[in-house]
């Protein structure tokens, strides 16, 4: 393999402008691929000096205890959520997942995104109870230790908060990571009993067209949910990534509304109640609604619509010099599967398909990965997903023109615009640095 | 069959079929007198408002004790949101119903002691509120027959996106 490296990588085949190479190296020319790549990697050691290699320290001395619960290594303690509200101040908290720190698809439950009124309730499991009433036979309490005895499901699917993505919609582009930008979508396997079995307990009054979830954390948080969904795909999730689902996911146990956004999904679950129409709870009227310059404001806007973010490389992620990289990044779509991502290089100029890591599952997140060969000179990368629904991944300009000129800009933590999918463009310059643009 | 046969059909086959079903059954059956205490939900027709009443007067004492830290002298906002202005986007100029600031002043506040205010308390705190935007007379009486009725600005303002079109 250690001939014409060079060559290797001009061989591979370039299928868009800007150095896009044809997604197949990274599977069926794989051997050619890696040796391009081993090759590059052993002329820059040897190349960085004539020492032989040394027996490092740690091969020296006995390792650390192994601890009952494990933490990641120390040295990975960036790899955090940013907080808006540390100090615990009596306003909204939000906490972000560090996508361009992570890879895969299933987000650590530590870093599982987080946006709560009050912060996490103290619930003691033993004490919590579910009920479902309502328009029902008859109304029914169920325990966690009843619950634990039913039959479950798992399932992997994302949660993304309403206004994720939120400052595409600001005037100017804002100078922020995929954290800031897109860090209110996290994924888990989520493991339950779904609300239909519940359902065929309590029995339905056939006038029940929607039902009532509410929250047992401070502000009883709620929201009007149609009955159809309930019917579905809804669950009474417990587990998640197969543990316990964590205090701030809603301990002992939530709702999961696949697809639907993330205030939907109410956290800490003590009542269901099935009713004729919605309760225009504070979450569907003064929250959770959109403004649109000229119409009517929108309201129960429920699934978040296909969308996809490149996050390597990305705002932080600078590259050190010309040559390969994979362009990577995450694909979903509350709507089912995704079925085609594209990228550019050029800032959509030209297109090429990406890889699609399998399993590409239904409402969960899709890792896409992209073999580039960059040549130093500025670039403009973009992403576009499709979903099976055959819903594709909007511009900017159509939202804008759909919804009206954005007028101001504001920070992150503010939502100037609810269900913003369109496509990111991070600009790269001449130095290797990334930056958020408009293209 | 007419529809309303045929609704009633569907409607007995609905609670057959639930009948039918296998499940674990560890279900305990509750009374719906029982959740009184829980089920605080309310309608924008009224349903689940209880029963009391008050006043703009009553709830200046009440608002000024209990929200104006938070939210300002006369509503006008503070380290949190302001609940009225003629020029920015506020609970009273934006929301359909009047219910809907009832039941989250109710449920949600005051933040460091949510669901400690009375009935009375809370319909007039609402009634402050809704005085202090102009939408109720300053003499007007809250109460779960007169606060459903409140017209507020924005009562048409919404367009439904459920359900989807696709």
């Amino acid at each position: 393999m250690s001939i014409s490296k060079k060559s290797d990588l001009d061989q591979l085949e370039a299928v868009a402008g800007n150095g896009l190479i044809n997604r197949r190296a990274l599977l069926g020319r794989g051997i050619a691929f890696a040796g391009a790549t081993t090759a590059g990697a052993s002329a820059t050691f040897t190349s960085a000096g004539a020492e032989p290699l040394p027996v490092d320290p740690w091969s020296l001395t006995i390792g650390s205890p192994i601890p009952a619960y494990e933490t990641p290594s120390k040295y990975e303690k960036h790899v955090v959520r940013t907080l808006t509200n540390p100090n615990h101040e009596p306003r909204t908290s939000q906490a972000r997942t560090p996508h361009h720190l992570l890879n895969g698809t299933i987000t650590p439950n530590g870093l599982h995104f987080v946006v709560s009124r009050t912060g996490f309730p103290d619930i003691d499991p033993a004490k919590h109870r579910l009920v479902v009433h309502g328009l029902v036979k008859e109304p029914k309490v169920f325990t966690l230790e009843a619950l634990a005895r039913y039959p479950m499901e798992s399932r992997i699917h994302f949660v993304e908060c309403g206004g994720n993505s939120a400052p595409l919609y600001n005037k100017d582009p804002i100078q922020a990571n995929v954290q800031a930008i897109h860090g209110l979508v996290s994924c888990s396997e989520w493991t339950g009993v779904r609300l239909s079995t519940l359902l065929e307990e309590t029995g339905i009054d056939p006038k029940a067209k929607w039902f009532l979830a509410e929250g047992a954390d401070a502000p009883s948080m709620n929201r009007s949910i149609p009955i159809a969904k309930a019917l579905d795909d809804a669950m009474i999730a417990l587990y998640q990534n197969g543990e316990r689902i964590n205090p701030s996911q809603g301990y002992p146990m939530r709702l999961l509304l696949p697809g639907y956004e993330g205030n939907m999904n109410v956290k800490w679950l003590h009542r269901i109640k099935l009713i004729e129409a919605p309760v225009m709870a504070i979450n569907e009227t003064m929250q959770y609604t959109m403004r649109i310059a000229g119409q009517k404001s929108w309201q129960f806007y429920f699934p978040q619509e296909v969308k996809s973010f490149v996050t390597h490389p990305s705002p932080g992620l600078a590259l050190k010099g010309p040559g390969f990289y994979e362009i990577s990044g995450l694909a979903y779509s509350g709507n089912g599967r995704i079925s085609r991502v594209m990228v550019s290089a050029d800032g959509g100029k030209s297109w090429a398909q990406a890889a699609l890591q399998e399993p590409v599952l239904s409402k969960a997140l899709t890792r896409f990965r992209m073999p580039w060969r960059w040549d130093g000179q500025p670039v403009v990368l973009q992403s576009r997903a499709w979903d099976e629904a055959g819903n594709v991944q909007p511009t900017r300009a159509q939202i804008v023109a759909e919804r009206g000129e954005p007028r101001v800009n504001l920070p992150v933590t503010a939502f100037p615009m609810g269900h913003m999918n369109v496509v990111t463009s991070w600009a790269v310059d001449n130095k290797g640095e990334v930056k958020h643009v408009y293209a | 069959m007419s529809m309303r046969s045929t609704l009633l059909v569907a409607a007995a086959l609905v609670l057959a079929t639930s009948a039918a079903a296998e499940t674990p059954g560890l279900g305990h059956s509750v009374k719906e007198a029982d959740l009184a205490l829980w089920d605080i939900s309310i309608s924008p027709d009224g349903a689940g408002l209880p029963p009391g009443s008050g006043t703009a007067a009553q709830g200046k004492t009440v608002y000024e004790q209990k929200c104006e830290l938070c939210h300002g002298k006369e509503a006008s906002g503070g380290r949190n949101a302001k609940l009225v202005s003629t020029t920015e986007r506020t609970v009273t100029n934006y929301v359909p119903h009047a219910t809907t600031l009832f039941d989250f002043t109710r449920r949600a506040m005051p933040w460091q002691q949510p669901k400690t205010l009375t009935a009375d308390e809370t319909y007039a705190v609402t009634a402050y509120i809704l005085a202090l935007a102009k939408i109720i007379g300053e003499n007007d009486v809250m109460n779960a027959q007169t606060l459903p009725k409140v017209q507020m600005p924005n009562r048409d303002g919404f367009v439904s996106k459920y359900p989807e079109k696709r």
